[in-house]
This record gives structure tokens, sequence and C-alpha cells, in this order.
């Protein structure tokens, strides 16, 4: 096992040799809640790798996403259990450090999923999506399929207000991707580029993607290209443009790959989204807390980034000069739910 | 609606009687009876002065037909849902399960035509009864088990939003595939447009349900009989009302008002979203309360929560036009509900 080196050779590594010698080690997944599809298709991943590697898996969730408070009772549940270590999603990255201290303090392996703690550090590893790629690739997509983005008209549905990191990240890749200035890159909103009709709430979901949509529409009705968080918001915006009769003269782009968002762009409804792999993150990161239990090896960062990257993928079934992008085919075969 | 009021208190002829004569000369009670007898007229006052307001200040992006509609299509589904709101806190109750319900009969109607494979007329009746079904069990409890109503609907909420999750597995049916296969579970996104305005079906079943709820609680046996049981129920218990039976109807028919802000919500998404809805009780009770309907039970009518929910409709899109951070919108709304309450209680003092 001399080749072991960084990034996905290590972890190809270490699936064989944790699913040797891991049996006794026992995992934690902790999520931020346990009704997003995401996370539901991130615990199975975990399962899915837990019972190939004969690691024993508990997993918990949050009420609903920004229940921090759940979440440290999990923790301290896991260290009370003498579990081998933790893969935590969590809600509040900042406020949930000094649990995640207290687990590493006493042995426990913490592996950030999905959501970067702040400081990155707090966790012994992160097995993230890049997000501002993810953004960006969109934004280049969209850009290129425009062709003269100087009559751009951009709407974009966000998350929620609190501007948590992840959606700060897509919003202003797509920004950065769509060749727009972005001022302070750490917050959306304060760009001052006169394309840019609006920022408005999605929640991430269809119901807050329609009224977001509807409102972006009522402050300018030429909107062009749209930005949204995810998928299933997506799916709301196109149903507002819908009843406008402009669903075809608008290019919306989203990020997540689930399997409907990814028969949306299929459909027409979404151009392009960026693919995200959560059963990969799951199962990488159980694997690699097997290692960690048994060999005392840390999983490492990507080359040149502060986490492991689980990578990203382009799909669109219009495809654009310059990009690496993948059919619509293929994002079925690799899409999560 | 005068005159369901004038019928609740008809069950206290004499009170009412000595009050009026008593506080003739008070210009401010007399406006105190005035409101007591006509609950609509301050959130309709709120609602035209706010639209006026926006109007000025906004200009002609929000005095649009386009925009003014749009409001109703955005509160659409919270006017529904706070119809069966209504219904409940008329009678001194609260319904913390509508949003839940609401889901769940959407999810119920997405799942039996595309799991169960059944036509999508049955489906939608499967799903209306499971609205009907959960508000009958709610009713029960609340009338012979004798829970208090925030208890029995706190624990019918998580008990219907759990069943939909776990039934539903999250996943969303897309509208693609609805408008192909199934286009009747999407009736209610169906639109009728004119002159820039746009009133889906949804909005419609709205406003009709407004009108037959109004026409109901003031007419009808059953209507008196709401107002009566939320005013006093021992009183009208006395006075040969079934109580039992008058309250689960309420939640019973309530349930049934859900299920069908369900079938409007898969109209309005497109899709079977088993995410949506999660504060459609918060949002219904705050219209409710905004517009002037008694906590307490017996006083209000079903076009103050309409106005109650154009309120906070007419609120978010106004302030968002203005490029308002959408905290005013929480913070302004929020005041609105402590007013409206302090109105009530001055009203309920004022006219005792």
């Amino acid at each position: 096992m001399n080749y072991l080196k960084t990034g996905v050779a290590a972890l190809a590594a270490s699936v064989c040799m944790a699913s040797v010698a891991a049996a006794n080690t026992s995992v934690c997944l902790i999520t931020k809640d346990a009704t997003n599809p995401f996370f539901v298709k991130m615990a199975q991943g975990a399962f899915a790798k837990a019972a190939e590697l004969g690691v024993e898996l508990r997993s918990y969730a949050g009420k609903f996403d920004g229940d921090h408070e759940t979440q440290v009772a999990a923790i301290e549940t896991c260290i009370a259990a003498g579990v081998g270590g933790i893969l935590l999603v969590a809600s509040d990255t900042k406020a949930i450090t000094s649990s995640v201290q207290q687990a590493r303090d006493a042995g426990l392996v913490v592996l950030a999923l999905d959501t970067p703690l702040d400081p990155i550090d707090a966790a012994d590893m992160t097995f993230a999506t890049d997000n501002f790629l993810a953004g960006e690739l969109i934004g280049a997509w969209a850009a290129k399929t425009m062709g003269d983005t100087s009559d751009a008209k951009i709407g974009l549905l966000n998350i929620n207000v609190s501007q948590p990191t992840v959606g700060v990240l897509r919003n202003q890749g797509f920004l950065q991707g769509f060749g727009i200035d972005l001022g302070d890159p750490s917050k959306w909103g304060d760009e001052t580029d006169s394309r840019i009709v609006g920022h408005e709430l999605s929640n991430g979901n269809a119901e807050g993607g329609r009224k977001g949509m509807e409102n972006l529409l009522a402050i300018d009705s030429g909107i062009n290209v749209v930005y949204t968080i995810n998928e299933p918001a997506a799916a709301g915006a196109y149903e507002a443009l819908k009843a406008l009769g402009r669903e075809n003269d608008v290019i919306i782009v989203s990020v997540d790959g689930g399997c409907p968002g990814v028969a949306d762009v299929a459909s027409g409804v979404i151009g392009a989204t960026a693919q995200q792999y959560p059963l990969d993150m799951a199962g990488l990161g159980v694997a690699a807390i097997a290692k960690a239990v048994e060999t005392g090896e840390m999983p490492a960062a990507t080359e040149g980034k502060a986490f492991f990257d689980t990578g990203v993928g382009l799909i669109t079934d219009a495809p654009v000069a310059g990009l690496d992008q993948l059919s619509v085919a293929e994002g079925s075969n690799l899409c999560w739910g | 609606m005068s005159e369901a009021t004038d019928q609740v208190d008809g069950n206290l002829p004499e009170d009412e009687a000595v009050a009026e004569f008593e506080e003739q000369g008070g210009l401010t009670s007399k406006i105190a009876h005035f409101l007591h007898n006509n609950p609509a007229v301050v959130p309709l006052i709120v609602l035209l002065v706010s639209t006026v307001i926006f109007s000025v200040l906004v200009g002609e992006r929000f005095f649009s037909p386009f925009t003014l509609t749009l409001i109703l299509q955005q509160v659409a589904i919270v006017g529904i849902v706070a119809c069966a709101q209504s219904l409940v806190i008329l009678t001194a109750g609260i319904d913390l399960s509508v949003g839940a319900i609401m889901v769940l009969s959407s999810v119920v109607m997405g799942k039996f035509t595309f799991d169960l494979g059944l036509p999508p007329g049955i489906a939608v009746f499967f799903g209306l009864s499971c609205g009907l079904l959960i508000g009958t069990i709610n009713g029960v409890l609340v009338a012979y088990v004798k829970l208090p109503p925030f208890i029995v609907t706190l624990g019918m909420w998580q008990i219907a939003l759990a069943a939909n999750f776990l039934y539903s597995g999250s996943e969303v049916i897309r509208s693609q595939d609805i408008s192909t296969q199934a286009p009747l579970l999407q009736f209610f996104g169906n639109k009728i447009t004119g002159g820039g305005a746009i009133f889906t079906y949804g909005v419609i079943l709205m406003l009709l349900l407004v009108g037959l709820l109004s026409y109901i609680l003031s007419q009808t046996a059953w209507g008196r009989h709401i107002y009566a049981v939320g005013d006093d129920p021992d009183a009208a218990e006395l006075s040969g009302v079934n109580v039992k039976s008058t309250l689960i109807s309420v939640y019973a028919i309530a349930g049934l008002i859900c299920a069908f802000a369900g079938w409007v919500l898969i109209g309005r998404l497109g899709s079977v979203s088993p995410q949506a809805g999660q504060l459609a009780n918060i949002e219904s009770i705050t219209a409710v309360v905004i517009g002037g309907i008694s906590l307490f039970g017996g006083r209000g009518s079903i076009a103050g929560s309409l106005f109650g929910a154009l309120i906070v409709g007419v609120f978010s899109l106004g302030l968002r036009l203005l490029g308002a951070n959408v905290q005013w919108t929480y913070l302004l709304i929020g005041i609105l509900i402590i007013v409206a309450v302090t109105v009530d209680q001055y009203i309920r003092k004022a006219s005792a």
C-alpha cells in the first residue's frame, strides 16, 4: 500500500483496506433533517457503504434544517456510545464547533459532509461539493448559451435571508461564471451590475421557487436568465414563468443533480444543472472513518483546496463549446433520488 | 356577517340591551359596538389603506391588474386554509394540523394516481377523504375525549407530517409527469386571463369558499351553532345546541377544506411536493387573527380572514417591490398581529 497519496487514490485504497479490517468500528451520521431528499439519499449511501464494510452506522437528524440543539444532543449521544467517528452535516456551522471539539477530544474522528464548518478546520476533514465551482459552471454555461450577455436580465432565487455559505457560494459562483463583478464574494446582494434584477428567496423548494419567481417577475417581467439554488426551486420558478407563457424564452440554471432535476433538464424545464454526489460523500466518509480508526490515517484534502472535493458535473442537453459537460443520459446514471 | 354576530349577541339579550343603553353617549363605545357587529371592517380598512400606500410608493408596478391578481394567487392557499382555521377558531379552538393535512392529502392524490395507478378522479376522492378523516379524528378527540384543541392538533400535526414523509419518501412527483398523465390533479392551476389580470381556478375556489361559508355561518342553524359553541359552550348546550356534534363537524369540515387546499397546492406548484406547506398553520392563524377573528371564539367573520390573508400578501409583495429586506415584512406582520389582538381585547371590553 505504498502508493497511498491523496484524494481519490487514497480513498479507493481505504475502501479496500477498510472492508477487511473495520468490523468493530461504528459510525454516526448526523444530517440537518431527515426529510430533504438530499439527506435521505446521503443516509442511504452511508448505510450501503457501512453494510459493505461491516461497519455499524447510527443515523441522526435535526427535526428541521436549522435545528442546532438536536444535532448537539446527537453528538453527545455518539460520544457516550463510544463510536469511532461522526459524519456531520451541520445546521449551525459556527455554534456546532464546540461540540465537535468535545468529540475530537474524546478521540472521535469528525468529518464534515456537504457543509464546511466555520472555521473549516474545526472538523478533521470536509467531504463536499465545490459549490462555488458548481455555480461557476452553470454561470459560464448560461453566458455561453446567451452569447451576447449585455441584454441579460438576471433573477436569482436563493435559499433564505440568513445567507448560508452553500447558497452564497453557488450564487456568487454563478455570477462570476456569468461574468459579473461580485463585490464582496462572502455575501450576495451587494453587486452593482444593472443586469441583476434581484435576489429572491425560495427556501429551496417548489413553493418558495414559484413565489420568488413571481416576485422577480413583478419587479421586471423581462427577466431572461434565472439562477436557482436547487432543482425544486427551479421547478417552482418554471411554473411561475409558465403561468405567463414565458417558459420558453428564459434560461433556468440550477444545482443538485437529483433524478427529478435531471429529468427536468431532459424536458426543457432546466437548461443546465450542476450535479453533486451525496452518495459518494457519505460512502467515502464512512470508508474514511473506518480507515482512520483502523490505521490512524486521516483523509487528505484535494490538492489546492481546503476540503476533499467529491466532484461536480455539468449536465445539459444543449452543450456549449469550451466546457466539460455530461449528457442527460450520463447525468441520469449518476443522479441521486 | 353582521347578521351572524347579531345572532350570537342574541344569546345574551339582557346584557346586550343594558350595555347599549348605558353606553349610548360615548363615541368610542359606539365605534366599539360598530366594530363588534362588523368585525371585518378593521382588516378591510387596513387592506385598502395599505394597498393605496404601496400603490403610491411603488407606482404602476404594484397597482396593476397583473400584480394585484398575483397577490390573490400568492394568498390563495393560505386563504383557503384560513377558512378552515376560521371555523375552528370561531369555536374557540385552534388547528395546528391544517398544513400537514393539506400536504398529506396532496401526496395521497399524487401517490394514489402514480403508484397505485388509480384514475386521477378516484385519487382526488381519496385525498379529500383523507383530509375529512383526519379532521374527524381531531373533532372526536376534542369533543368526546375533551382534550384541548391545541394539544390534539399539535399531535396530529406531527402525525400527519410524519405520515406524509414516510409515505412519500420525501420524493417529488414532477409537474411534467402530472400534466401528461393526470392533468386533473393540476385542475386548480388553470386560469382565466384578461387585461393583464390572471385568476387561477384556485383563486376562484378561495373566493367561492369565502362566499359560501359566509352564507352558511350567517344564514344556517349550523353556522349559528358554531358561534354559539365558541361564545359559551355551556349556554349553547342549555339552549339545545348539540355541542359535541357541532365541534366534530367543524373539525371534519376544516380537514376537508385543507384537503381541497392540498389539491389547489398541486395546481400552484405543478408538482406534488412533500416539502410544501410547512408554515401553513402559522400563516393561516396569522391571517385569521389579523382578520379580526377572536381567538377566544364566537366573534369574527370569514371575510375578515380573507382580508387578513390579503393584508399579509400586500405587505409581502409591496415591500419586496420596494426592495426592502424581507425581515421588514416579518416585523410589520408581527406588529399587525399584536395590534389586531389588542383591538379585539378592546372591543370585547368596551362592548361587554
